[in-house]
């Protein structure tokens, strides 16, 4: 199969300029809060507004430390606990979700059940409705059974949340494989562990990244659970940041914008770590065997 | 080292993919399990590989039953349709692969990837990856990667399926030889007759999970021991056509009568006196056995070209009659044109006769 474009920089410039207007016009709001957050008050509230302006770090600053109006000095926030908890929670949700979506997708598709499509799509409804139609009773079991406030409380409703997705996604790149190439394992005298482990598991490790990726965005932005399932102690940056909005002194938005800034980073080193992995993963299906 | 298999089943729910099969493949026999798709000779070799478990019946290797084995227990090598090399390794790693439950000290291994490498002409590639290989290569590999162990037997699903006509026919060359140099029992699935007939040393033709007929290549092209066989086996596919038994002797002569009027008076198997007059047959004739003759004759059908194929050393020609469609084959010099009205001669003994229940009407010999 002829491979054309495989090389960076063989699209035209007409092409490339395009594609790089829209990237722009994409881009753009996320551009404009990373310069709010580098912006004073004024500057941010500034009509019409300023592209050009002197940066300033105080609104990062203000994200840990804040001034206290009563003594004067200067106070520590719980913004840092906030964004360990968001990475724990995130991570730890989605790499479960993974681990289960994997066994079962491989499952799914290797050793169809009878009815194998049913439970599939039985799978698939708990993502149907929207989640505002089961927070309160969701919310109602957590008070009951202690959940409500802790990590395992929230982790726990994530994962669930995230299976249904890896499973369909990952078992698309199972059944994308070659089967012969399992049996000729088998042949070759590969235990049932070593076919799954050694021959399928790396054969799909860019859908895998993929799937991961895109629960971590989901999971990452999640707001409602997050507000209504987690304790002081287990607050996630999307809930801490809506906290922010509501001060006697108006909205902040350079601080607002700073935690957005920050909150962007760990998504953004993920998916560029990933990066090749991701484009394999999201294009897995039209590669030919 | 024999194979065998008796009374084998499997049955996938309500389906049953094979049924009941009796096989035997000797010592160095290389045998072609040959029928049109889901006709069950690919389950078939999944259950001597061990893939796939016999539902009934035994599989038996060396006169051991060997179902309840693993198909690393039953040292089966089996090379598969679409290859199936494993991506992630290059060429020689592939091939080692099969080796390392063996537990060879790497030098050894390193000596058996280079004589396989070797036999089939891989030296220069040991170090690519699969992905970079052509159709040809990959199949030499997968070749190579079964014969590098010393396998009770081997098993090829499909072998040439992949490749195109000219690669097929020098691959095909190119795995009889290596064959011929293993003298352990060899299966071969193919639905490419031409396949199976150059290869093989015996065809199984299969249909509905069941074996048809069983028998060299020859005999299953020269002497097919029903219907099914018949039209299968051959191409063009042999004229079978539905006549109705006037009289016959014990000889062999007949007279048969075909719908539309026409009559027949040839020379066929003399097990033809056990059918009644009266009963309704098909017979069967090979296109290149027809001949074309001037005048009408008590042995020939006269007919009508309806469309003409030249293929080149040869031509094929359909003709119908309104009642009968036949298919000849005749020498590419011989003018042919559509709308021609020709006599085709039906020569003594090369028209096999089918009885009602599909069967061949034909001595034992």
């Amino acid at each position: 199969m002829a491979r054309k474009y495989r090389e960076i920089g063989q699209a035209g410039w007409g092409h490339t300029l395009f594609a790089g207007f829209i990237g722009l016009v994409y881009f753009f709001p996320v551009f404009w809060i990373i310069l709010t957050a580098f912006k004073t008050r004024p500057d941010a509230l500034a009509v019409p507004p300023k592209l050009f302006f002197t940066p300033t770090w105080d609104n990062f600053i203000g994200v840990f430390y804040r001034a206290s109006i009563t003594t004067g000095t200067s106070q520590a926030t719980d913004m840092g606990l906030y964004f360990f908890n968001s990475i724990f929670i995130a991570f730890t949700s989605v790499g479960l979700a993974l681990i289960v979506g994997t066994l079962a997708s491989y499952a799914f598709s290797r050793y169809p059940l009878r009815g194998n499509d049913i439970y599939l799509f039985i799978i698939l409804t708990t993502r149907m409705m929207p989640p505002i139609v089961v927070i309160i009773p969701i919310f109602l079991m957590f008070r009951l059974s202690g959940l409500a406030g802790s990590y395992w409380g929230i982790i726990l409703l994530y994962t669930a949340f995230n299976i249904p997705f890896s499973i369909w996604l990952v078992k698309s790149f199972f059944d994308e494989l070659n089967p012969e190439i399992e049996d000729a394992a088998r042949m070759d005298g590969a235990t049932e562990r070593r076919v799954f482990f050694n021959f399928c598991i790396p054969q799909i490790l860019a859908g895998l990244s993929a799937t991961f990726v895109f629960g971590l965005i989901l999971t990452w932005n999640e707001f409602l659970f997050a507000l209504l399932l987690t304790g002081v102690e287990t607050r996630t940056v999307p809930v801490a940041m809506a906290r922010t909005l509501g001060g006697e002194v108006g909205v902040d938005y350079g601080l607002l914008a700073a935690i957005v800034t920050l909150f962007l980073i760990p998504i953004f080193f993920v998916t560029f770590i990933l990066q090749n992995q991701l484009l394999r993963g999201v294009t897995f299906g039209t590669i030919k065997k | 080292m024999t194979i065998e298999l008796r009374q084998l089943t499997k049955r996938f729910g309500a389906l049953t993919a094979v049924d009941a099969i009796d096989l035997q493949v000797g010592d160095g026999e290389v045998l072609c399990l040959l029928g049109p798709s889901g006709c069950g000779k690919t389950t078939t070799l999944r259950m001597v590989a061990g893939l796939e478990m016999a539902t009934e019946g035994d599989v038996m290797l060396d006169g051991k039953r060997i179902n309840d084995l693993s198909p690393r227990q039953r040292n089966v090598a089996m090379s598969f349709q679409f290859y199936a090399l494993y991506p992630a390794l290059s060429v020689a790693e592939n091939l080692a692969y099969p080796l390392h439950a063996d537990k060879l000290s790497n030098s050894e291994i390193e000596t058996r990837v280079a004589q396989v490498a070797s036999t089939l002409q891989l030296d220069r590639i040991l170090k690519r990856k699969p992905s970079q290989l052509a159709e040809g290569e990959k199949q030499r590999v997968a070749v190579g990667r079964s014969i590098i162990r010393n396998p009770n037997c081997f098993l090829f699903d499909e072998p040439l399926s992949r490749l195109d006509v000219q690669l097929r026919e020098e691959m095909r060359g190119e795995i009889k030889l290596v064959l011929q140099n293993l003298s352990r029992p060899t299966v071969i699935v193919t639905h490419d007759q031409l396949e199976a007939l150059t290869m093989a040393d015996r065809i199984a033709v299969m249909r509905d999970g069941r074996i048809e007929q069983v028998d060299t290549p020859h005999n299953v092209f020269q002497t097919p021991s029903n219907l099914f066989v018949a039209g299968f086996i051959g191409t063009p596919q042999m004229n079978l056509i539905a006549a109705q038994l006037k009289d016959s002797d014990s000889h062999g002569q007949a007279n048969f009568i075909f719908e539309g009027g026409q009559a027949l008076k040839i020379k066929v198997d003399p097990a033809i006196s056990r059918l009644a007059p009266g009963s309704k047959v098909t017979l069967g004739i090979r296109p290149r056995n027809l001949k074309m003759i001037d005048e009408p004759a008590e042995d020939s059908l006269s007919t009508q070209v309806d469309l003409v194929e030249p293929m080149g050393a040869e031509t094929l020609a359909h003709m119908r009659d309104g009642f009968q469609n036949l298919r000849l084959v005749t020498d590419w010099r011989v003018p042919l044109s559509e709308g021609n009205k020709i006599h085709v001669r039906f020569p003594p003994g090369v028209t096999h006769v089918f009885a009602k229940d599909e069967t061949v009407i034909r001595r034992k010999s």
